[in-house]
């Protein structure tokens, strides 16, 4: 593709633009030790029961939603969060609270069954997650993303330098950063299945950034007169086509399970579409210029 | 010439037999059926080649999300002071108790593993109501020793040890077997004496003291004379399995901790049915979303590399099949996923070859050097992504598991297609004087 518009000379306004993007996500993690919470913490993490009911012709306005909570206290002495309507045609009923017992599931089941004349089948789900099991994955979850971004970091400083790879973990942090943005944002329910979509972006969006390494990499090697910035330059516009291409070929299958697929999947594709997105803008307009700034810090002190 | 269009035609029929084998599934005899649409007694006898993809006996399982069901985990309650080098013993009766409680319910296909030290994770297929088997499988045991009259002789709380030991289980026996020896407190001993005399007494074939879990009986050795030790033998014909199997399940009245119910997650089979159609629509038309675009923007390569992907499908399918791999819901995400990535080495090389044909080469040498240059960022970017996916499958519980196989299988699988047969197919077209520049792209 033919230079449009310089992107290295422009860092400070793509910059911004991250800076602005990651700023939620940033602000809600950091408020997080401090027992402030923006997320939307599923059970997975936060420990909880959560079931969910087909409810058939029932209709679930304001009233059977708060009918389905007084049931459920009644029936387990434990007040539950309110219920919400969920799926598609808004027809199902999720109900969730701390961690309730199996007698006290059960008890749920059956009143709700007595109720709305409901059967076995149209239980949908029901999820129970303990306290610990929620601490235990949280910690996996944090252990697995730190050994992945440090064993990227080896190999990229093996492969190419250190201030490349040092480049790369940034563009990673700041593709993590939007993601979580978009979960404080829309309210994503924060689960397991977000370690799985973080993690793929971390090998999706760090893919990009070296097809543009690879490139600058090579260009050095025949590059005489050129300073470092503008090969960069010219190896981001010559991987330009391929980025842009293979964001989009990626953007299609996954986009057609946000668009088709049932809801849990829906929650899981959302994260990796923007990331997806995330990944394709930071390794175009940050990952060369930041390459660039950490050179020359890295000679400057060396 | 010829030798292109053998070669050409051979690989494009190779390709037809995996795909169709993948459909269909290639079984002995049969040909191209999968036992499932086979007859009882032939699907009895077939020796099954390749599994279907709607095999799930023989090829890709499905994971509980998508057939409905609900996998339970249990840790065990452990109190204190409790000796810690007792645990894998003890996780090892639980286990073994959980087990013997799906099988008497009936949950044949239901699976018990350990996880981490002291957890147990259930998984049964198919249930309706989970908080039944919530609340039978975390029930404290309650084994008896009974005669045949129903007459409580002994409980699980007078045996000091059970172990399945091979030897000869009594001074007189000839030859080496398994059995379980089984060991009471010393202040049983009397109790397991009054036992054995009453029913030694019985008429051969009633004098059975059974051994009874819940309300089943494990096990029912005859009594010949009574026995004042505190040690006696079970034998007859048991195998190494079956021996520890029952000397674990006797072991059952020690067990010092109570299993407590510390995750559940049941997925009704509607949801897991709804679940698994709209997935395999959503794959299809991503896939033919795909190609469209490649063969629009590559052109003549772009068709090229819709062959290698219908060959990587069908291969990423065989492969999962082979490895009888439990897929989830995420694991499909892998997959779509991986469909996705699967034509970036493709667009990666194509790119390439375009700059190589500006820069005025032929189609023959823009192709050769294109996939020479592509290769280091090809290969480069796909390790990186296969870190994420090895860190996934090491350390990641459940389903993530699952998608973990699913991307790491997709990325190895990706890279091997893109840089085999589209390459092979690029360079029979040029064999096949297809050499204008402008059906390449450029």
């Amino acid at each position: 593709m033919k230079q449009k518009f310089p992107i290295l000379k422009n860092f400070k306004i793509f910059a911004i633009i991250s800076a602005l993007l990651c700023i939620t996500g940033l602000v809600s993690l950091l408020a997080l030790p401090f027992g402030m919470n923006l997320f939307n913490f599923d059970i997975d993490f936060a420990g909880g029961t959560q079931m969910e009911f087909q409810m058939h012709d029932v209709e679930l306005n304001a009233d059977t939603l708060n009918e389905i909570q007084a049931l459920v206290e009644e029936a387990t002495g434990v007040k539950p969060n309110a219920p919400q309507a969920i799926g598609d045609s808004k027809d199902q009923v999720m109900i969730r609270s701390t961690s309730l017992t199996s007698e006290q599931r059960q008890a749920v089941s059956d009143a709700m069954n007595e109720k709305y004349g409901l059967t076995e089948d149209d239980l949908l789900s029901s999820e129970d997650v303990g306290k610990t099991v929620g601490n235990d994955l949280k910690k996996a979850a944090l252990v697995s993303a730190v050994i992945a971004v440090i064993l990227m970091l080896v190999y990229i400083t093996i492969r190419f330098e250190f201030t490349s790879g040092l480049a790369a973990v940034v563009c990673l942090v700041h593709d993590l950063l939007v993601m979580l943005t978009v979960y404080v944002i829309f309210q994503i329910p924060f689960n397991q299945n977000f370690i799985a979509a973080a993690l793929t972006i971390l090998g999706y969006s760090i893919n990009a950034s070296i097809i543009v390494f690879d490139r600058i990499r090579e260009n050095l090697h025949t590059a005489r007169k050129e300073t470092f910035e503008e090969v960069a330059e010219r190896s981001v516009w010559q991987t330009m086509g391929r980025t842009i291409n293979t964001t989009l070929t990626t953007l299609f299958t996954i986009g057609m399970i946000f668009i088709l697929g049932v809801s849990s999947l829906r929650d899981f594709t959302l994260p990796l579409l923007i990331g997806i997105l995330s990944g394709a803008y930071s390794s175009i307009f940050l990952a060369s210029s930041l390459w660039g700034f950490f050179r020359k810090k890295f000679r400057k002190h060396a | 010439m010829k030798k292109s269009i053998i070669s050409f035609i051979a690989v494009m029929l190779i390709i037809l037999f995996m795909t169709t084998a993948a459909v269909t599934g290639l079984t002995i005899p049969g040909g191209f059926v999968s036992p499932v649409n086979m007859s009882a007694e032939d699907a009895a006898s077939a020796k099954v080649l390749i599994p279907s993809i709607h095999d799930a006996t023989n090829g890709i399982r499905r994971g509980l999300d998508l057939v409905g069901g609900s996998s339970i985990t249990f840790e065990a309650q452990l109190p204190e002071g409790y000796d810690m080098g007792n645990l894998s013993d003890d996780m090892a009766t639980a286990q073994g108790l959980l087990r013997a409680r799906l099988t008497a319910e009936g949950y044949t296909e239901a699976n018990v593993s350990l996880q981490g030290e002291k957890r147990l994770l259930v998984e049964i297929p198919n249930i309706k109501n989970p908080e039944d088997a919530v609340q039978m499988l975390g029930a404290t045991a309650k084994l008896t020793f009974m005669d045949i009259t129903g007459k409580e002789w002994l409980t699980g709380s007078d045996v000091k040890k059970a172990t399945a030991v091979y030897g000869k289980p009594t001074e007189g026996a000839i030859a080496d077997e398994w059995y379980i020896a089984l060991e009471f407190n010393s202040a049983a001993t009397q109790k397991f004496y009054e036992a054995t005399s009453a029913i030694s007494q019985m008429e051969q074939g009633q004098n059975l003291l059974a051994i009874v879990l819940d309300d089943e009986v494990i096990s029912a050795p005859g009594v010949a004379q009574a026995i004042n030790s505190e040690t006696c033998s079970i034998s007859g014909s048991f195998t190494e399995d079956s021996a520890r199997e029952l000397a674990n399940l006797i072991n059952v009245g020690q067990l010092p901790f109570s299993l407590s119910q510390v995750e559940l997650r049941a997925v009704g089979p509607q949801l897991g049915a709804d679940a698994l159609k709209t997935s395999v629509y959503a794959a299809a038309i991503g896939i033919a979303l795909v190609c469209i675009f490649m063969i629009l923007v590559y052109r003549l390569p772009g068709f090229v590399a819709c062959i290698a992907l219908g060959f990587y499908c069908a291969l990423e399918l065989l492969v999962l099949g082979w490895l009888k791999v439990n897929l989830s819901l995420p694991g499909i995400a892998g997959i779509i996923l991986s469909i996705g990535m699967a034509v970036d080495a493709n667009v990666v090389i194509f790119e390439r070859i375009k700059e190589e044909l500006r820069m005025g080469k032929t189609v023959k040498s823009a192709i050769d050097s294109g996939f020479k240059r592509a290769f280091t960022a090809i290969f480069d970017s796909n390790v990186t992504t296969l870190i994420a996916a090895g860190v996934l499958y090491f350390l990641g519980t459940g389903t993530i598991v699952g998608f973990a196989t699913t991307l790491g299988l997709g990325v190895i699988l990706s890279m091997f297609t893109a840089l085999t047969i589209t390459h092979f197919l690029l360079n029979r077209m040029v064999d096949f004087k297809i050499r204008n520049p402008k059906v390449y792209g450029a």
